[in-house]
């Protein structure tokens, strides 16, 4: 038997874990053991599938027995499956960091214990969307992981958050009315929706029915992944939600949008033939996105800003649609879920050890917590693209891509991309200059919590101005002190910020990995056979230049 | 392949009703636009699955073009199983809104109003003034008091309390 056909494991343990901890909760302790465990187990089984699809090549596992073009399909392909390992890695670390807090700030609360649940079911929806092979499934995985996240963004549901919740769930249930559009529109052109099969029968119709479908699946894809003139959503609602939730959404949500874009691309659509408007949406994203950053005081803010703005780079080497330019961006996807999920994960713990995120009530956390300080600034650099980070090689990989493609919108883009480079290490340097170097005292409005004496450097009294902060640690005021950085926080984070290097260390089997994984995406024709079959024939991709 | 012309009137009517409803800034109408929308889909779905009066796929007997499509009445299944969950939750939200604001309508965020309030003037990046040095102060007029130059770009900076101008005309 291949261990391939294990995939459906991916999707299943999750949901288990769901039922379980649902079950158990009245009893936080097995909860807490039952997800960390089954996600551990999930990651380890996606890893065995990373090695197995590297060395077999791809697999389709048939569900239920309904052979494909009929049944559903879930497809193991490098790509797939380097997202499966990556989004599992990050959600795991988040999980461990959420417990963490929950231990802290005592989970007695009922919307805590509801919280393994919910973030289970989230986890098996990214995974069924990675895995699906059919448009429908992918459908369904999108909505399981969209209902899990309207839970998560209200958890607790206070104002703030219910507000953002609300333009949350509009925005994504548009959008996936949109996408069932698609679908229907899709099968009623077609009369399947298995993607392999997509793959063969989309070639055969006319030009204008296939742009009509391709445009509607973009955009209803370009919402959930937050590309320019459909990202307002997302620096809106983010910011609000509790830190891991934000942490987990920044990191694997927009991702998800990615992954199903780069998939039409590829293998439904392939081609040149929206690849114009695809670099101008990135171009506008990466610009747009990134000098909404720059004016934003709140770290969380501005993390979501640099978020939507690096989504540009992706969709950039997606549109180039060339060996180089998809697989410097499937590298780029697999750095980035990393990078920025740390990101805000640190930024949860500058606000417990700072009172804020806010750059104007904050200042002197070198000096108070130096540990905080390197791990923001690993990422920080990371994120920004300075040399030698992961982030770096992306970058270079991308522009590399653009420059060998060499027409004037890909130098355009080039530029642009040096440039949000630059903006970004602008964004991010304010925000080290005022958090973390100057004296607490030359802060605009200083948080209590800094200017009190260094005597108490593991604790603080929650009293005064300090009790405006978020709900959990208000329950905590009673308590009088609260540990502003538990372990298991703090190393959980630090885990995802040596898994960011870890990504720049090793790279160059990296970038073996993704450049098969783009290879395999654009020859489509490993896909088509591991689900249809080895004789099917697969009708080479049409160029403006060349079909039609 | 002919189709219904009263289902695709009516799903047109149901798009446009629902288009203009989410437009609306009251949560409840948003509600019911999203829900028409999604019924609107499944009509089209619908559509996608032949024409009415086939047979259902029931027996062998028929052939492959005499029973209806049973696919699409699969996916409206999921997609009215789907849209039931999030109209559930909607209507959790915009009770919780009630229970909160008071107010059945969509708020604005009050981050976003106070970055867009902000002044180009960057407190730390444009702090630097040049300092007085002449012997003879410059003197201006300023919240209809006279105070030296200085002084007054002090008193012009966001978030800064008035100067009080000391005995000695000089600024604090």
């Amino acid at each position: 038997m291949n261990l391939a056909s294990l995939a459906p494991l991916a999707v299943v343990l999750p949901i288990l874990g769901a039922a379980l901890t649902f079950l158990l909760i009245r009893h936080s302790r097995a909860q807490r053991a039952v997800s960390i465990g089954l996600l551990s187990l999930t990651l380890l089984l996606e890893c065995l599938l990373l090695a197995s699809v590297c060395d077999g090549g791809t697999v389709a596992v048939t569900i239920g027995g309904w052979l494909p073009p009929w049944g559903i399909v879930l497809v193991v392909d490098q790509f797939s499956s380097l997202m499966l390992v990556v989004s599992s890695a990050v959600s795991l670390a988040v999980l461990v960091y959420a417990t963490g807090q929950g231990m802290a700030d005592g989970d007695q609360d009922a919307p805590v214990s509801i919280f393994h649940p919910t973030y289970l079911i989230l986890v098996a929806g990214v995974s069924n969307a990675f895995l699906s092979g059919d448009l429908f499934n992918l459908y369904v995985g999108f909505e399981i992981l969209l209902t899990a996240s309207y839970v998560l963004m209200t958890l607790g549901g206070t104002g703030p958050r219910i507000r953002a919740g609300v333009t949350y769930v509009v925005v994504s249930v548009v959008s996936s009315v949109l996408f069932l559009i698609s679908i229907a529109m899709v099968y009623g052109a077609t009369g399947t929706v298995n993607m392999a099969d997509l793959a063969i029968k989309l070639g055969e119709l006319d030009q204008g029915t296939r742009t009509l479908l391709h445009v509607m699946l973009l955009v209803a894809f370009g919402i959930k992944a937050a590309v320019f003139p459909l990202s307002f959503w997302l620096p809106d609602s983010y910011p609000t939600a509790p830190a891991p939730v934000t942490a987990v959404f920044a990191g694997l949500l927009t991702k998800v949008g990615v992954y199903a874009m780069v998939r039409t691309e590829t293998l439904l659509f392939p081609g040149d033939s929206l690849n114009t408007p695809l670099m101008v949406a990135a171009l506008l994203t990466m610009v747009v996105g990134i000098l909404g950053a720059l004016a934003q005081s709140d770290i969380k803010r501005l993390l979501s800003f640099t978020l939507v703005s690096h989504i540009g780079y992706m969709v950039f080497g997606l549109a180039m649609s060339s060996v180089a330019g998809l697989g410097a961006a499937v590298f780029y996807v697999a750095h980035h879920i990393t990078i920025q999920t740390s990101l805000f994960l640190v930024t949860g713990l500058i606000e417990r050890r700072g009172g804020s995120s806010s750059v104007d009530r904050l200042g002197g956390l070198a000096k108070l917590s130096p540990l905080l300080a390197l791990l923001f600034f690993v990422p920080a650099m990371n994120l920004a693209g300075i040399p030698p980070f992961s982030g770096f090689l992306g970058k270079v990989g991308l522009m590399q891509a653009g420059i060998a493609l060499g027409t004037p919108l890909a130098y355009a883009l080039v530029i642009g991309g040096v440039v949000t480079s630059l903006l970004t290490l602008l964004a991010i340097a304010r925000v080290w200059n005022r958090a973390f170097w100057r004296r607490p005292s030359d802060a605009e409005h200083p948080d209590p919590v800094l200017l009190a004496t260094p005597a108490a450097p593991a604790a603080r009294t929650m009293v005064g101005p300090g009790a405006k902060r978020n709900s959990a640690k208000r329950n905590a005021a009673n308590q009088d002190v609260v540990t502003l950085l538990p372990r298991t926080m703090v190393g959980s984070t630090a885990g995802l910020v040596v898994l960011g290097i870890a990504l720049t260390v090793f790279a160059g089997p990296l970038f073996t990995v993704s450049d098969q994984a783009a290879e395999d995406m654009l020859d489509r024709s490993a896909y088509v056979h591991a689900v249809l079959g080895d004789d099917t024939v697969v009708p080479p991709a049409l160029t403006s230049g060349g079909g039609r | 392949m002919s189709v219904n012309l009263t289902l695709l009137i009516v799903m047109g009517a149901l798009y446009a009703c629902g288009i203009y409803l989410i437009l609306e800034r009251s949560l409840t109408r948003v509600l019911l636009g999203l829900m028409l929308l999604a019924n609107a889909t499944n009509l089209l779905i619908l559509a996608t699955g032949g024409y009415a009066g086939l047979a259902p796929l029931y027996s062998k007997d028929p052939a492959a073009g005499d029973y209806n499509d049973p696919l699409p009445q699969a996916l409206i299944l999921t997609s009215i199983v789907i849209s039931f969950a999030v109209t559930a939750f909607m209507l959790g939200i915009i009770y919780r809104t009630w229970v909160l604001a008071r107010r059945d309508e969509i708020q604005a965020d009050i981050e976003d109003l106070r970055v867009a309030e902000t002044p180009s003037f960057d407190a730390e990046d444009d702090a630097v003034i040049p300092a007085e040095t002449s012997e003879f102060p410059v003197t201006v007029m300023a919240g209809g008091r006279e105070m030296p130059a200085e002084a007054a770009v002090e008193e012009e900076k966001p978030g800064s309390a008035n100067v009080a101008p000391r005995p000695d005309g000089g600024g604090r």
